[in-house]
């Protein structure tokens, strides 16, 4: 069966004298390689010039902040649960009295760790995440020496008040919508 | 007797600069070319469009730490990048740069010495450079370098046989050893009384010296001495810090020279197409032509790079094979018939 028109049929014929010169085959070797030196370079030079990315792209994690500033996560450990490999860590806290400021809710991670080094950047925590607490962004994560400095805690994964980290691309109509249905059937799975 | 040493002194120290300015830059040259023929940019961090690069690499190169093996012959083995560094720095006093330069009614040359036997000096004092690889390779006391130092000298002596007999044939066509008197022969000429550049009379002598060139200059396809995928490196496996950086500054310098030496022989040196035509000044004309010379050297060194990145490297015994059934008969050929020719036309 011929799959394709590509395939070539494989001969063990003595070369021809031409063939044997070699000259007439390095010849055009040195046009196809000429050609290339005049080609447009495919090189993107990376701090100057930035690839764009996908507006879903998988990069750094925030820790978002509600519309009043304060932290969406409530340590309910979904994102941990759901991480396939196992980079994400958390201490609950119970938020006192004068904090409703800060968190939103009465259960606020104060520890909320992720180990760079262990993620595979798949997006199973923003999708396991109840709380529109956490996402993934277009950022990139910078390299480093050593490996302690890869495991960010809060004062890296949370936005700040001012800075806010957009991410409207990925938080769409339709995300929405798939993140209530599995919660619905999750629901529908547990009461059979 | 004191001016003449002082010009001649200048002379050297201007050429040596340039050497080794052309070899240093060389190298810049060839890691752009390679990347521009593999559709990359290259170097371009250091300095505008990577200028800097090669002073960054020389001073990589101090820096380094310098480590002579323990079980290694200490003075072969400083001695082996010296010989090497050497001789390819000592074929350049044989290449005329340029014709003459009159300052104050004294006519100076912009060639070092015109020795009546030049072109046999430059041969021999290139494959004296074969020591240096030899050397360094054997003092390294490692399989590896001793490997590649005996494929660079089984190397440079088939190949220096067909270079030697096709410039033979070049010799017998104009009569005279001295580089500046064949440069002379292909001079423009006036009034439809042509001289043409040698590579129209010896265009398969010319093909077989520079191919032997490639070879003499352990260039890809013919760097079997140190093919880094086999050998680690080849002779300089053990060779660390300028020590290194001075075998392959050789490696760089032979490059230089030799495109000088294919420019000169075959391709009429200083000379440029109608240069007796433009009625300009003899100063005028002889920094001209010294900028034509400079022009088809750089081609050459940009063909080199061209080949290296082009073209797969040869197995062993297809080198020999090479060398000695194809290149050696072909050149004996070349040989017999200029002789034939020769005769021919001169009765």
């Amino acid at each position: 069966m011929q799959l394709s028109t590509r395939s070539k049929v494989v001969s063990n014929k003595q070369m021809t004298f031409a063939e044997r010169l070699y000259l007439p085959a390095i010849l055009s070797g040195l046009s196809i390689t000429i050609k290339h030196f005049f080609r447009k370079k495919a090189t993107i030079s990376y701090p100057e010039v930035k690839r764009e990315f996908s507006e879903v792209y998988r990069g750094q994690h925030v820790l978002k902040r509600d519309d009043q500033g304060a932290e969406r996560c409530t340590a309910c450990g979904l994102c941990a649960v759901a991480c396939p490999a196992e980079a994400i860590t958390m201490t609950a806290a119970e938020r006192k009295k004068g904090e409703e400021g800060l968190y939103r809710e009465e259960k606020y991670a104060s520890t909320y760790e992720i180990n760079m080094l262990r993620c595979i950047f798949c997006g199973l925590c923003e999708e396991a995440c109840p709380k529109e607490a956490i996402f993934l962004t277009d950022r990139l994560v910078p390299t480093d020496f050593g490996r302690n400095s890869f495991i960010y805690g809060k004062d890296k994964l949370v936005e700040t008040i001012e800075e806010r980290i957009d991410v409207s691309k990925r938080q769409t109509e339709a995300v929405l919508e798939f993140k209530q249905q599995k919660q619905l059937s999750h629901n529908i799975n547990q009461s059979k | 007797m004191t001016s003449f040493l002082l010009y001649k002194l200048i002379l050297v120290v201007i050429i040596f600069t340039i050497t080794l300015v052309v070899a240093m830059y060389a190298t810049y040259g060839e890691r752009k070319v390679a990347s521009f023929l593999q559709d990359r940019i290259g170097p371009n961090r250091a300095g505008p469009f990577g200028i800097l690069q090669p002073l960054a690499d020389g001073m990589k190169f101090f820096m380094k730490e310098e480590i002579i093996p323990d079980v290694s012959n200490k003075f072969l083995f400083i001695l082996g990048p010296c010989i090497a560094i050497t001789t390819a720095l000592m074929a350049g006093v044989l290449i005329p740069w340029g014709g003459t330069i009159i300052i104050g009614g004294q006519e100076y040359s912009l060639q070092i010495a015109d020795i009546n036997v030049g072109i046999l000096y430059v041969f021999g004092v290139v494959s004296i450079g074969v020591y240096g690889i030899l050397i360094g390779g054997w003092a390294s006391n490692n399989k590896f370098s001793l490997l590649g130092a005996i494929r660079a000298s089984a190397q440079m002596i088939s190949y220096e046989l067909a270079m030697g007999i096709s410039i033979i044939a070049l010799i017998m066509m104009t009569g005279t050893l001295s580089l500046n008197e064949i440069t002379l022969q292909q001079a423009g000429g006036t009034d439809g009384h042509w001289n043409f550049w040698n590579v129209v009379y010896q265009p398969v002598g010319f093909l077989l010296f520079i191919i032997c060139a490639f070879a003499e200059c352990n260039r890809a396809p013919f760097d079997l001495p140190e093919c880094e995928t086999e050998l680690v490196g080849g002779y300089h496996t053990e060779y660390s810090s300028m020590k290194l950086g001075f075998y392959l500054f050789a490696e760089y310098i032979n490059m230089f020279i030799s495109s000088a030496v294919i420019s000169t022989l075959y391709f009429g040196g200083y000379n440029f197409p109608f240069m007796n035509e433009l009625g300009l000044d003899h100063n005028t004309l002889t920094i001209l032509g010294t900028v034509a010379l400079f022009a088809k050297i750089f081609f050459f060194i940009f063909f080199f790079m061209w080949v290296r990145w082009t073209l797969p490297r040869f197995r062993y015994d297809q080198l020999m094979n090479l060398g000695w059934k194809s290149l050696l008969p072909l050149s004996i050929a070349n040989l017999l018939v200029t002789a034939i020719v020769l005769i021919l036309t001169q009765k």
